[in-house]
């Protein structure tokens, strides 16, 4: 019996030391690339590609990022998806929170049916070519307005956001507010929406980070550059210097003068798309430990309903 | 009274408003324009006077040169996806379960999340850096350990790995949040009386944590097996080359060059409309097999 005991005792050890042997070097996986990234924009060039630098900057510079301030399409960018982040994102919330506290309200009536009429939209869409006639007869292709209103609400964070207000919310309080004579819109606005600071911020993060990164809909939507996001610049930059690299090795038929400039494209390229990269992602990066508790709690709740 | 109750209730169908009025205009609205796959539709004419051409679409689109590859590299990529990235999350919420260092465990879920939230196309970037012939990372290491380097990019046969392996490097961590969720509600009792019958971790993990596991690994199974067509084509696409395209060129994507790029909206259509017919039978599918082997099941 006792000898069963120590055995088990030494298999259990063995197993835990290789427990954090695979997660530690899950940790180095994840945080590799990364770390990469911020240290190849600060470090010269040719390094970087002969090599040299594995982990830590080498010929420290910041070359890359001087070239990245005057590159003004990236900025007229970053100003384009900064917009549309924050004006797409108060959409998003103003359509969806009171639609889900709406929702939450047991006395609704008809809120099955308006449920069902939700529910539907996450198992069936037209597609992509409808969509996008829908838009066209709206006259709404290349304008700011398709990209701020294109998902407004997302079905599935309306049913995490009623989730919490169904659970989380007393209803007690909310029946006290109508006995003091609140109407339904003042139980939103006074009472329930100042004691839900959770699921707002959870909210504001998913529809934030998602306005943040896309560049679908842009693409498919707009033309003119002027009204471009950061991540379809951001796209240009990255794929460009690989495009002239597959042209120089398929030795494609390009005069001498298209050569140099695909070139050189290709080393401005090479210059500044670390650099971009970190640029792109500082606003995560400053924010996300900060909010990371908040981003479990979403799945958390939504998790409850499934 | 009964009218008392009526006004009450009205603001809650005016808080609703804007997120109906955007569903009917701009989800519902486009869905019966899905019959342009059976017209020829033209602009001129709109959705409804272009002209009724049958099943033409389809049959091009079956005896097309592209059918088979899009169709094979399409489940290539979402069985892989899924064969390979499915078990991952779960493996890691069971690992990181057993870690009682409550500092590390913090830690590592906030690094692993982490990638979760970086853009489809820096992380296409960032592995085309990686991966690339001459300067990336990878095959710097590869050579300097004495191999010829491979380009992953341009090598159709490599496409699929870079696929799948760049979308579990960021949607691991994320991913098992809710095995993770799961775990810490197992019964403390359970596993206190595993302990004084002696039993080993891998045992309590074999007999407790793994069936605790079991219905929400079902539901999440048959959701993902419903989507086992639809490669999205955000990365897809980002990854995209002239000379890996026999190995990356999926519907989505095919959808997105022939409708969107050369405006053959009807051909366009119809491939789109095959791929969801197709999901929903395999959506079906799933869940009956589910619903009669494990009495799980999504509806």
């Amino acid at each position: 019996m006792k000898k069963e005991r120590v055995n088990s005792g030494l298999s259990d050890k063995i197993f835990m030391v290789a427990v954090y042997v695979i997660l530690l070097l899950l940790l180095a996986i994840f945080l590799y690339p990364i770390l990469f990234v911020i240290s190849a924009s600060v470090s010269d060039p040719k390094a970087v590609s002969g090599g040299q630098m594995l982990l830590f900057p080498v010929g420290f510079t910041l070359d890359g990022y001087q070239y990245l301030l005057q590159y003004k399409e990236i900025w007229i960018g970053y100003a384009n998806t900064l917009f549309y982040t924050v004006g797409g994102t108060l959409l998003n919330l103003a359509v969806t929170l009171p639609c889900a506290y709406a929702m939450s309200r047991r006395d609704m009536r008809g809120r099955k049916g308006l449920m069902i009429f939700f529910m539907i939209t996450m198992y069936f869409s037209g597609g992509l070519i409808p969509g996008y006639l829908n838009v066209k007869s709206f006259g709404l292709l290349d304008t700011r307005t398709i990209i701020l209103i294109s998902g407004l609400m997302s079905t599935y964070n309306m049913i995490v956001a009623r989730t919490y207000f169904a659970t989380s919310i007393p209803y007690e309080i909310q029946e006290a507010a109508v006995i003091d004579g609140c109407n339904d819109f003042q139980i939103f606005s006074r009472i329930v929406f100042p004691i839900s600071k959770a699921i707002t911020v959870v909210m504001l993060l998913y529809y934030g980070v998602g306005h943040w990164n896309s560049y679908c809909e842009s693409m498919i939507y707009l033309d003119d550059r002027s009204k471009f996001p950061l991540q379809l610049f951001l796209r240009e930059i990255l794929t460009k210097s690989q495009f002239a690299q597959t042209a120089m090795m398929d030795g494609d038929s390009y005069s001498a003068e298209q050569m140099m400039a695909l070139i050189r494209q290709s080393e401005t390229a090479n210059m500044i798309k670390y650099g971009v990269i970190v640029v792109s992602v500082i606003p995560m990066l400053v924010l996300y430990p900060f909010l990371q508790k908040y981003f479990e709690k979403g799945v958390m709740i939504g998790s409850v309903k499934g | 009274m009964r009218k008392k109750r009526y006004l009450k209730g009205w603001r809650l169908y005016v808080m609703c408003l804007p997120a109906i009025l955007y569903y009917l205009l701009f989800v519902y609205k486009p869905m019966p324009s899905i019959i342009i796959a059976f017209k020829d539709f033209s602009m001129r004419l709109g959705v409804w006077g272009s002209e009724w051409v049958g099943l033409a679409n389809f049959q091009r689109l079956f005896q097309s040169y592209w059918f088979p590859i899009i169709l094979k590299n399409t489940l290539t990529l979402s069985l892989l996806a899924l064969i390979i990235g499915f078990p991952i999350p779960i493996l890691l919420a069971l690992l990181l379960n057993e870690v009682s260092n409550g500092r590390f465990r913090k830690i590592f879920q906030t690094v692993s999340y982490a990638p979760h939230f970086i853009s489809v196309v820096v992380l296409c970037g960032m592995f085309t850096m990686f991966l690339s012939p001459s300067s990336g990372i990878v095959n710097i290491l590869i050579t300097k350990l004495g191999g010829t380097p491979v380009n992953f990019l341009q090598e159709s046969g490599m496409f699929k790995w870079v696929y799948v392996l760049s979308g579990i490097w960021q949607g691991m961590g994320w991913s098992s949040i809710i095995y993770f969720a799961t775990l810490s509600g197992v019964d403390k009792a359970l596993i206190e009386a595993a302990d004084i019958d002696g039993a080993t971790r891998l045992q309590k993990i074999r007999y407790i944590n793994i069936p605790v596991l079991l219905p929400t690994i079902l539901i999440l199974l048959i959701l993902q097996c419903g989507n086992l067509l639809s490669v999205g084509y955000e990365k897809v696409y980002l990854l995209q080359n002239a000379t890996n395209l026999s190995a990356s060129e999926v519907i989505s994507t095919y959808v997105y060059k022939t409708g969107l790029t050369q405006s053959d909206f009807s051909f366009a259509t119809a491939v789109g409309l095959f791929n969801s017919v197709i999901n929903t039978v395999i959506l079906v599918c799933a869940n009956t097999i589910s619903k009669v082997t494990a009495r799980t099941s999504l509806f």
